[in-house]
């Protein structure tokens, strides 16, 4: 067998590849944490309590309106989606007079009840969700065997992250949004309704979540507290990449990933607090964040 | 006698507690330049924010275009073809040069074409390729932040103390701007500190004090109205 540094090639590149499917998920949440702190001066603490949503909004579809997977990738963001824009035009949006702290309290008082709610319902054993049919089995690339339902994650989470950078730095819509998250009351006067796109902007941030949730429902099991686990890494994440700044989001997302996977390999024991020494460290080094720009 | 396109009647504006302005009257006709003086603190830009509904609380009667918008939102008021440079300039350092120049949405018609604004202002052609906006000089962004609101449509422009620490020959520059604006048809108040800048430009003229209107006359008046002027601006 192949060795690299005296570690089994297989061992390596299986390692790796959790640590991009993990790297995948934290990308995508860190992004819409980004593109909601970006605009609304909000530290979203119920980013986890929503991704949790999404995993149930796709469970929910298959078993009772028994829509698939492909279904609940395009529904599951709408309607979680949907109800982070209620709870910002009917909650959050009373907030924005007061210190950003209000913010970040409101929202983790949120993600307390809605975790809460779900467990006393579903209990916290986990609901299983099967992977669609067309991504079961995989494919042999030669130095590793690939299950195709991971690769497709590690694909379209690329894509999403991706396509979200190009809007947000290349075009038009884009560029009203980097404007107001500069000097909201100049784009108002400029005419741009910009509370319903600060309603928009937290719905898309909260459907970005959504859509990590029905990924994530193959993967790991439809669990009432699969988000208040993941979020504490991704805030870790965020903070490490920079407040607010979408490459960062998800240059260290899928960074980080890989990071924690060799750490896997090379030293297990360190492999789930590595991120955050690695966030004590960037504190002290560049406390805006590798990409940050203050 | 042209139709008013601003009519401000008795105008109260608060920030937070603090009263800022204690009932401003005043009107703007198509094609006017009006000068709002006074000194700082006198209450001139909160007027200027109080149109657009910048403040914190306002009350009183604001018509624009015939419309009564004192309880509109900021996008809505704009709307109705309002185009605002603030003081501060307000150029987003996020936005390359050209992306500043095209970020204010269309609210009207028959704005001005990029090609149009590039002549009037050379410079910012020469650096609309400017990654950061906020790179410009003190003098490129001030006409930057007035050149984005010819392009919108917009008739009646707010302009917030244009000449502020710009060097004698941009102020230059600036005064035949606003002779060509004024040609073109733009209606415009200007909120000036600079009196010598100001003089030739407007057809009218508002002293401003204590968050009121003190004077007002016309440009035909300004010479028996200079010791006056010199009292109320310390000039």
């Amino acid at each position: 067998m192949t060795e690299i540094f005296g570690v089994p090639t297989q061992a390596l590149f299986g390692q790796l590849l959790i640590g991009l499917i993990n790297g995948s998920f934290y990308a995508l949440l860190s992004l819409g944490l980004a593109v909601i702190f970006g605009l609304l001066n909000i530290i979203n603490f119920s980013h986890g309590a929503q991704y949790m949503m999404g995993a149930f909004a796709a469970y929910f579809l298959l078993n009772k309106l028994g829509l698939n997977y492909w279904w609940a990738l395009v529904l599951a963001p709408l309607t979680v989606g949907a109800s982070g824009m209620l709870v910002e035009r009917l909650m959050l949006s009373r907030l924005y007079k007061l210190d950003h702290l209000y913010g970040l309290l409101l929202t983790f008082g949120l993600a307390l009840i809605i975790q809460g709610i779900f467990r006393h319902e579903f209990g916290s054993a986990g609901l299983p969700y099967s992977m669609p049919e067309q991504l079961t089995g995989g494919m042999n690339l030669g130095f590793m065997f690939l299950p195709k339902y991971r690769g497709w994650v590690i694909v379209a989470s690329l894509a999403v992250c991706v396509a979200t950078w190009f809007v947000i730095e290349r075009t038009k819509l884009g560029a009203y949004l980097r404007a107001a998250t500069e000097n909201p009351t100049i784009v108002q006067a400029f005419g741009v309704n910009v509370p319903r796109m600060i309603t928009l902007t937290y719905g898309f941030g909260v459907g970005l979540a959504g859509l990590a949730g029905v990924m994530a429902a193959p993967i790991y099991q439809v669990n009432p507290l699969m988000g208040a686990d993941t979020i504490i890494v991704v805030f870790a994440v965020v903070v490490i990449g920079g407040m607010g700044s979408i490459m960062g989001a998800i240059v260290t997302g899928f960074g980080l990933g890989l990071v924690e996977g060799l750490t896997k390999v090379f030293y297990p024991e360190a492999s789930n607090t590595v991120i955050f020494v690695i966030m004590a460290l960037v504190l002290m080094v560049r406390p805006q964040g590798l990409f940050g720009s203050r | 006698m042209a139709e008013d396109v601003l009519a401000i009647e008795n105008l109260h504006a608060w920030y937070g507690e603090s009263h800022i302005l204690h009932g401003v009257s005043l009107e703007v006709r198509k094609g006017e330049v009006v000068t709002l003086l006074g000194r700082n603190g006198s209450g001139r830009t909160t007027t200027l924010k109080s149109i657009l509904g910048l403040v914190g609380r306002r009350q009183g009667s604001i018509v624009i275009e015939g419309k009564e918008t004192v309880s509109w939102p900021t996008h809505r008021i704009a709307h109705l073809g309002l185009g605002y440079c603030p003081e501060e300039r307000a150029i987003f350092s996020s936005l390359s040069v050209e992306e500043n120049l095209t970020l204010p949405p269309k609210i009207g018609e028959g704005g001005m074409s990029v090609d149009e604004i590039y002549e009037m202002f050379p410079n910012l052609r020469e650096r609309r390729k400017t990654a950061q906006g906020t790179k410009l000089s003190g003098g490129e962004q001030q006409m930057l932040a007035m050149a984005r609101i010819l392009r919108t449509g917009a008739h009646l422009l707010l302009l917030d103390e244009i000449t502020e620490g710009l060097a004698p020959v941009i102020v230059q520059a600036l005064g035949r701007v606003i002779v060509k604006l004024k040609e073109r048809g733009f209606t415009i108040v200007l909120v000036e500190q600079n009196f010598r800048f100001a003089a030739p430009l407007a057809d009218r003229f508002y002293v401003m004090e204590h968050g009121k209107i003190a004077e007002s006359f016309s440009a035909h008046e300004l010479e028996s109205k200079t010791k006056m002027l010199r009292e109320y601006l310390g000039v």
